[in-house]
């Protein structure tokens, strides 16, 4: 009896659980649908499957538009997005590896500026930034963005990095310095390697924040053919008296599918990058 | 650093004070901002929006953080022992990691009039305010981007809360088997004291997301209509780059530099204390 209630209770938990699960799939799946089916099928609702027929034509409409290509706007994501991941990540290795070994005062410090910057919106510096890449002729050119997004990704890279590397055990650095290792060839054949799963957690972490990004890219990046994939978003499929779902839809679903794609394949590192910086501190 | 964030907000607290032809106007560029119905509409405030940049930021609040908050966390406790949760939390999370920009064209489909699933089931129940497009309605505008907002964000303290409960050993719930605890009461003298230094963490980066919000604004409804949707975020990027106004501009973007500060105080407070 009494085991009956309690795999009762277990049932209704694991009902309500994956019904939660569904309702949140669901305005996804609206878009989904839309993008995969013509748009007079749509017309009465994308939940209605009298007819069905699956079309790619919307695909291939976000992707070739005339104006505002979607391929063009992935390419130019990837050309800001991976030095303004490497860059960082790079430095801030360094500085993460210097901070824990060398010095240990400065982690209050590192940690307040971690804060500050997470607070801070971009809002706040966003004219005087605009102006001085204005005066270094730098609108329009992918560096302003690389610079910026590195500079605000560097303090919590170092942060993080830097708790990371104070908890693996001194002794083999130790050893390898008796045998006569210098420092950076300690960090890069010791320390690096062992650390690759907080390196993943960075890469994930600031490359979806670089890809994710709207606002910077629309104050720092005008001229068409250079508009990054989420200010396509802004374009594609909004036609003079209407909006083109299908196109939209599925150009919406191409700018979100590379960081779901890099999700769900690294998503143990996202959520300990995550869990990391805002739990942990 | 130094270069591309300090000197950037100094010029920004500088700016706020010049005239656009580079006077020193002391407070006058606040003045004129907090008594511009854009940011307050003191006029509208009986009946509903516009009511000011300021006043939908704190509703948005107020709606967005218990909603995303206690969701998040009822949703970790009910994942907790649920075999295959996770999948389905991750299917929550995914909410965080698509770009807020797609989010709110997602949000502004769901709540479209002849495509929309809400509007549909509005329609069903006969609610005919409901059933049209609410982002162009200034009754519905907000609130649409506000509920989508939820469903994007969820995920967070979801995960919070969840990496919290795996902390919990498992020999205080068993304990409090033994001494015969309810399921209300064990939640109440064990899970939730336990999870309370997280309640820190969750509140400061809700009201941050909420003050900070500018994507999906921009994209679902474009502050509009009217100015019935407009936030601090979108009202200052505006002002700056469409009104060409830098000075005002600093001035919001000096006041929302001023609310995250403070919204920040007892995260920093909390954390140096540990």
């Amino acid at each position: 009896m009494k085991l009956e209630k309690a795999l009762l209770k277990k049932l209704i938990f694991h009902v309500i659980a994956f019904s939660i699960g569904i309702l949140w799939l669901i305005p996804f799946l609206g878009v989904f649908m839309a993008s995969i089916r013509p748009f007079d099928e749509i017309f009465r609702g994308w939940w209605t499957f009298d007819r069905f027929t699956l079309t790619f034509n919307s695909y291939i409409g976000a992707w070739n538009d005339p104006v505002y290509p979607l391929s063009r706007g992935l390419l130019n994501s990837f050309i800001v997005a991976i030095p303004s991941t490497i860059i960082p990540l790079f430095v801030g290795a360094l500085a993460g590896y210097g901070f824990a070994r060398f010095n240990f005062r400065i982690k209050s410090y590192l940690f307040l500026t971690v804060v500050f910057l997470m607070a801070l919106p971009q809002q706040s510096v966003i004219v005087p930034l605009f102006q001085i890449m204005n005066n270094l002729r730098l609108i329009d050119n992918y560096l302003s963005l690389i610079l910026v997004h590195s500079a605000w990704g560097l303090p919590w890279i170092i942060l993080f990095l830097r708790n990371f590397f104070s908890t693996l055990p001194i002794e083999i650095e130790e050893a390898a310095r008796i045998d006569g290792a210098s420092d950076f060839k300690i960090f890069r054949k010791i320390v690096l390697p062992m650390s690759l799963p907080a390196l993943a957690s960075v890469v994930v972490l600031q490359f979806m924040w670089v890809w994710n990004d709207f606002f910077l890219a629309k104050v720092l990046i005008y001229e068409e053919s250079m508009l990054l994939a989420t200010q396509r978003v802004e374009y594609i499929g909004r036609e003079a008296f209407r909006v083109n779902w299908g196109v939209l839809t599925a150009g919406s679903i191409i700018v979100m599918i590379v960081p779901i794609i890099i999700f769900v394949l690294l998503q143990r590192y996202y959520v300990k990058g995550m869990i990391g910086w805002t739990v942990k501190g | 650093m130094l270069f591309l964030v300090i000197y950037p907000i100094l010029q920004t607290l500088y700016l706020s004070f010049l005239s656009p032809s580079g006077e020193f106007v002391g407070m006058s560029n606040y003045n004129e901002v907090l008594n511009d119905p854009r940011m307050l509409n003191v006029a509208g405030f009986p009946k509903w929006p516009p009511l000011g940049a300021l006043v939908h930021n704190a509703i948005w609040v107020l709606i967005h953080l218990p909603l995303s908050m206690f969701g998040g966390l009822a949703l970790a406790i009910i994942l907790r022992d649920v075999r295959g949760s996770s999948i389905v939390k991750s299917i929550i999370f995914l909410g965080m990691v698509t770009p807020l920009i797609v989010g709110g064209v997602i949000l502004q489909f769901t709540f479209e009039e002849r495509f929309g699933i809400i509007t549909a089931i509005f329609n069903i129940l006969g609610v005919e305010q409901l059933s049209k497009t609410w982002t162009a309605y200034p009754q519905t505008a907000l609130f649409a981007l506000i509920f989508g907002s939820v469903w994007l964000w969820t995920g967070f303290s979801m995960i919070v809360y969840s990496a919290g409960l795996a902390t919990i050993p498992n020999e205080y719930y068993e304990a409090a088997k033994i001494d015969g605890a309810g399921p209300f009461k064990t939640f109440r003298r064990i899970t939730f004291p336990l999870l309370r230094p997280l309640n820190v963490v969750v509140i400061t980066m809700t009201i941050l997301y909420d003050l900070k919000i500018f994507d999906i604004v921009y994209v679902a409804t474009f502050g509009g209509p009217g100015r019935a949707s407009t936030v601090l975020a979108f009202e200052m990027w505006r002002t700056a780059f469409r009104t060409l106004n830098f000075n005002e501009a600093a001035v919001i973007a000096m006041l929302l530099t001023i609310l995250t500060m403070v919204v920040t105080i007892p995260l920093i407070r909390y954390t140096v204390r540990r």
